[in-house]
């Protein structure tokens, strides 16, 4: 007895084996007059968790919209999983739109459907041969794996919480599993308890299904908690590549006004807090955490 | 092989062993799909070590196929352990489908909520009249918090943006209604009556009424659009916190800009109709141009003139009215606003030729026949 699969050529189910699932260079992007980019280069490793900073306006969203396509760079190249972005036109099929799951900003679920509709779209789009059966599945335990609630499924998106609608988001972005996750501030407009929830979802998805992904954040603690390396964004270019650690080190103004400031520390001191904690059998540890838990004089946030 | 999944029921050791190989992931697992579920059982082991690449739905596949058969999996690979370890327990049955009745209660659900809405809405399109007229009365009292150049601004895109269509539409009609009523009043010999036809047909009636649907159209479906869009951005929220009554601000600007528009307009429609219906005895009836708009002069009552300038801003408020209302009763999501725009024009129009109707009953009877 042997499943026979006649459709789907070899060599397109193999996972992507190189290092950099995106490699971008000499990008270039510009509005009108406003030069967004210029000569941009980032490469981001499989398997790592890489954060994206910048300020407001430096182009850290079209930098993205960029990589999976929807903005079509001035100059320069983009590369992902090896194909070329840039040469294909914007709705060829290049094989790599069911590589790739996006989480935009909104959530940008399709206001019409269910959170389970809209986790099925990307299924029935890609592989139309899927079994209704098997596709209501996927969609339940998606839903389920992105931590939302069993009856949240057939919920319309303007029946959720903001939180709630990021969850259905991110479930949509993983319908195909995709190797590369694109996440464009999911912890923006969360409380901080739904926000570490989040980044520790994040993690765990990374890990269990051996994603990339690719994440845009003003967080300072996501960047601490989750981020192997950072790209900070700075004068129309990538200025660094780092983990946080290395990039507090570097000399440059924004980076230091970013890392070292008031909320910089607060977020470095909760994570060292955190550290502690985890040795609290240990009684330096526990010292240190009663004494970083009172600040003297309520100065500092910590 | 590789690029295809298989699998292989075997007899082992303390049962049946099914073997799966190849890649099990969401591109390969279609074809499978059926056969697996109907499996014969009982299985006692699933044997996944063949399976090169694995992704959530091979797992999810091999997870309900362990459930189903109480089948324990051996030979999992490290990720499909991860992921094997991530579905585990999660059971669901779930509707995908927002809940929906059987048709024999969606049925009568569906007219007792239509015959609801209606009653809500006549209510609520009084109660928003009310309301504008309160806001009226404290915008007379308050002058200075009146919104000009909103209104202006509006007036611009009422009434005078609308010239070129409202102008052409009505040109066409009055050729129209001359060519064809002379083709009428020629059997009687009567072919000079166009002019009283034209003239007649387009001041009181025809002028107004198609000038009211083009706005309705242009204008009342524009009004709920904005306004629907405005609610779902919480733009009309936030004005609302920042002291500023969106019926100040948004509605009467809108219904104002409706009501002084639609005599101008509806009046400008009928002239034109009126070159128009010239322009045809020109050169079909040999009347010449300027000896026709003299007759109209003569042959059109003043109170007809009166009956179209009377009835117009009452249409202009009534699809003011309506593409407000409507674009304020937006909620949840944007497929809303088609439905609410769709709503306020179809409304709007029906009510103006309902009205039309009574109108040209309430005229006659005062003698302005």
């Amino acid at each position: 007895m042997a499943g026979d699969n006649g459709t789907a050529a070899p060599g397109r189910h193999e996972r992507f084996r190189g290092d950099n699932p995106i490699v971008v260079s000499g990008l270039k992007n510009q509005f009108g007059d406003a030069v967004i980019h210029e000569d941009l280069d980032l490469k981001v490793r499989r398997g790592e968790i890489l954060g994206v900073v910048g300020g407001s306006g430096t182009g850290k969203s079209v930098l993205m919209r960029s990589i999976i396509g929807l903005q079509m760079p001035t100059a320069g190249d983009i590369h992902v999983f090896g194909k070329s972005i840039v040469d294909a036109e914007p709705d060829e099929e290049i094989g790599v739109r069911d590589r790739w799951g996006v989480l935009f900003q909104g959530g940008a679920l399709f206001s019409t459907l269910t959170v389970g509709e809209n986790v099925e779209v990307p299924l029935k789009q890609f592989y139309p041969q899927i079994s209704d059966e098997l596709r209501h599945e996927i969609a339940r335990f998606k839903i389920i794996l992105s931590g939302l609630p069993e009856e949240a499924v057939n919920k319309y998106p303007s029946e959720l919480s903001g939180g709630m609608k990021k969850r259905a988001g991110l479930a949509r972005a993983l319908a195909l599993d995709p190797e590369l996750l694109f996440l464009d501030e999911p912890t923006a407009g969360l409380d901080p308890i739904g926000a570490a929830a989040f980044d520790n979802l994040t993690r765990e998805l990374k890990e269990t299904l051996g994603l990339t992904v690719f994440l845009i954040t003003h967080d300072l603690d996501t960047l601490h908690e989750i981020c192997d390396r950072v790209a900070v964004i700075a004068d129309k270019r990538v200025i660094a590549v780092d983990t946080v650690p290395n990039l507090m080190e570097l000399d440059h103004p924004w980076i230091q006004e970013y890392f070292n400031g008031p909320r910089g520390r607060a977020a470095l001191t909760a994570q060292a807090l955190d550290e502690l904690r985890r040795h609290m059998d240990e009684p330096v540890a526990a010292h240190a955490v009663k004494a970083l838990d009172k600040p003297p004089a309520g100065k500092d946030k910590a | 092989m590789t690029g295809l999944a298989e699998y292989e029921l075997h007899e082992g050791e303390g049962g049946a062993v099914l073997t799966l190989t190849g890649p099990y992931l969401v591109s390969t697992i279609g074809a499978l799909d059926e056969e697996l579920r109907d499996l014969p059982g009982p299985i006692a082991k699933v044997d996944i070590s063949g399976v090169t690449e694995i992704d959530t739905v091979g797992a999810w596949m091999a997870c309900s196929i362990s459930t189903d058969h109480q089948a324990e999996i051996t030979g999992a690979s490290d990720r499909a352990q991860r992921l094997l370890g991530a579905l585990d327990g999660i059971d669901s049955e779930q509707e995908l489908a927002a809940p929906r009745l059987p048709v024999w209660s969606r049925v009568p659900e569906a007219m007792g909520e239509k015959m609801f809405n209606a009653r809500t809405g006549i209510v609520g399109v009084v109660s928003f009249l009310g309301a504008l007229l309160i806001s009226a009365g404290t915008l007379l009292r308050n002058p200075r918090r009146f919104r000009m150049v909103a209104l202006v601004h509006q007036i611009e895109l009422v009434g005078v943006s609308a010239l070129p269509i409202i102008g052409l539409m009505s040109f066409l009609i009055g050729i129209v209604i001359a060519q064809q009523g002379a083709v009428q009043l020629a059997a009687f010999g009567a072919e000079t009556l166009t002019v009283n036809l034209v003239g007649r047909i387009t001041l009181r009636e025809l002028g107004v009424l198609m000038t009211a649907i083009m706005v309705a159209g242009r204008s009342g479906s524009a009004f709920a659009a904005q306004l629907g869009t405005m609610k779902l951005t919480e733009e009309v929220d936030a004005m609302r916190t920042i002291g500023i009554s969106p019926m100040e601000a948004l509605v009467i600007p809108r219904i104002m800009a409706a009501v002084l528009m639609m005599p101008l307009l509806g009046f400008y429609s009928s002239c034109v109709a009126i070159i128009g219906g010239a322009v045809v005895g020109d050169l079909m009836l040999g009347i010449p141009f300027w000896t026709f708009l003299a007759r109209i002069q003569e042959v059109v009552p003043t109170y007809d003139v009166w009956v179209g300038l009377i009835k117009a801003p009452v249409f202009g408020l009534i699809v003011g009215l309506a593409g407000c209302y409507h674009g304020l009763q937006v909620r949840g999501n944007s497929e809303e606003v088609g439905t609410r725009t769709t709503m306020s024009v179809v409304s709007a129009i029906f009510a103006v030729i309902v009205l039309d109707a009574f109108f040209a009953v309430f005229f006659t009877e005062l003698g302005w026949g």
